[in-house]
């Protein structure tokens, strides 16, 4: 099996979205990119949002990916759990497909006998650890996201400790949606570095839509921009579907 | 958190009879011993006595755990994590689910935090140097600890002997560690990364000191050195060892050995100079009390002289009468 590069985005926002696309369907559409969409909730004390917490779930679900609501307070220890079990999962399915391939018939990790799950999980661990990672990172700067954007920066500077202990190499890119101009505003492009965040983070001001679709749109736009810059670059290119 | 929502399909009542799909055992749970991230472990009983289930819904964290424990139990004699028993899988027909499990031995003791609180800081030490004798070895056969706490160290005895519970966080040297607590986390303290190798656990065994002392845990504000050469200074048991504590913490010590050593030789050290302290506090300072005190102690001396010279006396009679 050859390295390959998984493709995340994390979708961090406190509630329903108001503007635009449908973000569930814009997160099907990430998947059949084969790109994995992640989102963590984060909520008030106190407070249950139905609506908002089957939209944070059904967003995840459609975009394969895994979600997860907490408070902010719990942000950072989430964030980085989050992350990785999606990439795990994400690696899980690579896997399986290749169990197909092996054996035949429809069998999944889970089916096999303990003993045998034992090795495959150690194949899905390694890879996960040397597995090229982009992930794309989406906030939610949206009004009543203001007092929690401090606590943010912070989860995502944890996440990059993180992954940055990782063997494999690691491609950040962070969006903010309401932009300034337009319903998506690029903060940050393709970088192995989160540390500039710190210097970006202080300026941001929150605005009153809430555009989650057209921001997961815009995700997939800048994810396949990369790949064509790099397919005219290096012909190799290497996707999560060639591993 | 969703984890309630996942943990859910793990509630299993006591009383409920677990079977194994692939090894056909079965287990009768008695009751819960505790409740994480990753699942649920219950007290059973089974043919062979009694022994803890780990039972979850996360196929892939349960299956990380056993490999795990099938290579630290290659480790010869270690005392990190319990002895795995069985792995299988129970269909739960509350649920409707294929829920994976493992069996492994049941360490029963108390907390490391719970037995430094009954029995005092003096078994700190001790336990402390147990910890870095298994780390070692661990470290030696290519695995760290990674998530290392109070909460994962239970005190087994007598004698009294710590043991690892929980090796979820068990990565193999060089990858990044899978599972942390943000207070025993160098990454959270912004004192190196979250790569997994020596130092990592002996960070936090500095940090697990400073919480089995202060008895609870302080969040992160400000210059993290500073805060934690702070916290150290404010204690007397800390100050002590700070020389141990800032090298784990700040990470000079290339190996658990060498930490060990530095502590037992500190703890050793620490113990004749406070005798010396003694000693030269109990010199004669020119004030009444001490005096009065000189007093005491030569009146104490010549009840000793007394007392000895009568028994010298009764011993020479005693002679002399067998003699007769």
């Amino acid at each position: 099996m050859r390295k390959g590069t998984l493709k995340q985005i994390l979708l961090l926002t406190d509630g329903c979205s108001n503007h635009g696309e449908d973000p569930i369907a814009m997160a099907a559409l990430a998947k059949e990119h084969g790109i994995t969409v992640n989102v963590i909730g984060i909520l008030e004390e106190n407070v249950i949002d139905q609506d908002a917490m089957q939209e944070i779930e059904g967003i995840a679900e459609a975009g394969g990916g895994v979600s997860q609501v907490v408070y902010a307070h719990q942000l950072s220890q989430t964030v980085q759990m989050v992350t990785r079990k999606a990439m795990t999962q994400t690696l899980q399915g690579v896997v399986n497909r290749e169990l197909k391939h092996i054996l035949g018939k429809s069998t999944s990790i889970e089916e096999l006998p303990p003993e045998q799950r034992g090795e495959v999980m150690e194949v899905v661990e390694e890879l996960g650890e040397t597995v090229n990672l982009e992930i794309l990172i989406l906030v939610d700067t949206s009004a009543s996201m203001g007092p929690k954007l401090p606590t943010v920066k912070e989860a995502l500077f944890d996440l990059s400790i993180s992954l940055n202990s990782r063997i494999g190499n690691n491609q950040y890119s962070l969006f903010i949606f309401p932009g300034k101009r337009s319903e998506t505003e690029i903060l940050l492009d393709w970088t192995p570095k989160l540390d500039s965040l710190s210097t970006i983070f202080p300026k941001l001001t929150t605005e009153g839509l809430t555009p989650t679709g057209p921001a997961i749109k815009g995700a997939i736009q800048h994810f396949k921009q990369k790949r064509s810059l790099r397919g005219m670059l290096d012909d190799e290119y290497l996707d999560e579907q060639s591993m | 958190m969703m984890n309630t929502s996942m943990n859910k399909a793990c509630k299993v009542l006591p009383g409920t009879i677990i079977k194994g799909k692939w090894h056909g055992n079965t287990y009768r749970i008695l009751k819960m011993l505790g409740c994480g991230a990753t699942g649920s472990v219950y007290l059973i009983e089974s043919s062979k006595g009694y022994a803890a289930l780990k039972i979850s819904e996360n196929s892939m964290g349960i299956t990380s755990e056993v490999n795990v424990l099938k290579r630290l139990a290659k480790v010869q004699g270690s005392c990190l994590g319990p002895s795995l028993i069985d792995v299988d899988d129970w269909f739960n027909t509350a649920s409707g689910k294929m829920l994976p499990f493992y069996v492994m031995e049941y360490v029963k003791g108390e907390h490391f935090i719970q037995f430094i609180k009954n029995n005092g800081a003096i078994w700190i030490d001790v336990l402390i140097l147990q910890l870095l004798s298994n780390l070692e070895e661990l470290h030696q056969s290519g695995w760290v600890f990674g998530d290392l706490k109070p909460d994962n160290l239970i005190v087994t005895g007598p004698p009294p002997k710590i043991r690892c519970i929980d090796v979820g966080g068990t990565t193999i040297n060089g990858r990044s560690i899978k599972e942390f607590t943000e207070f025993f986390d160098r990454g959270y303290w912004e004192l190196g990364t979250r790569k997994a190798e020596p130092k990592y656990d002996l960070f936090a065994v500095g940090m697990i000191i400073i919480n089995a002392v202060f008895q609870k845990r302080f969040s992160k504000k400000g210059n993290s050195k500073e805060q934690l050469m702070q916290i150290i200074n404010s204690h007397p048991f800390l100050n002590e060892r700070k020389q141990v504590l800032t090298k784990a913490l700040f990470g000079s010590y290339s190996s658990a050995l060498e930490m060990k050593q530095d502590l037992l030789h500190h703890v050793s050290n620490a113990n004749l100079q406070r005798k010396r302290n003694v000693q030269a506090q109990s010199k004669p300072k020119r004030t009444a009390n001490n005096r009065k005190r000189k007093k005491k102690k030569s009146k104490g001396l010549i009840e000793t002289l007394v007392i000895m010279v009568c028994l010298a006396f009764l011993y020479s009679l005693y002679i002399f009468a067998t003699l007769l």
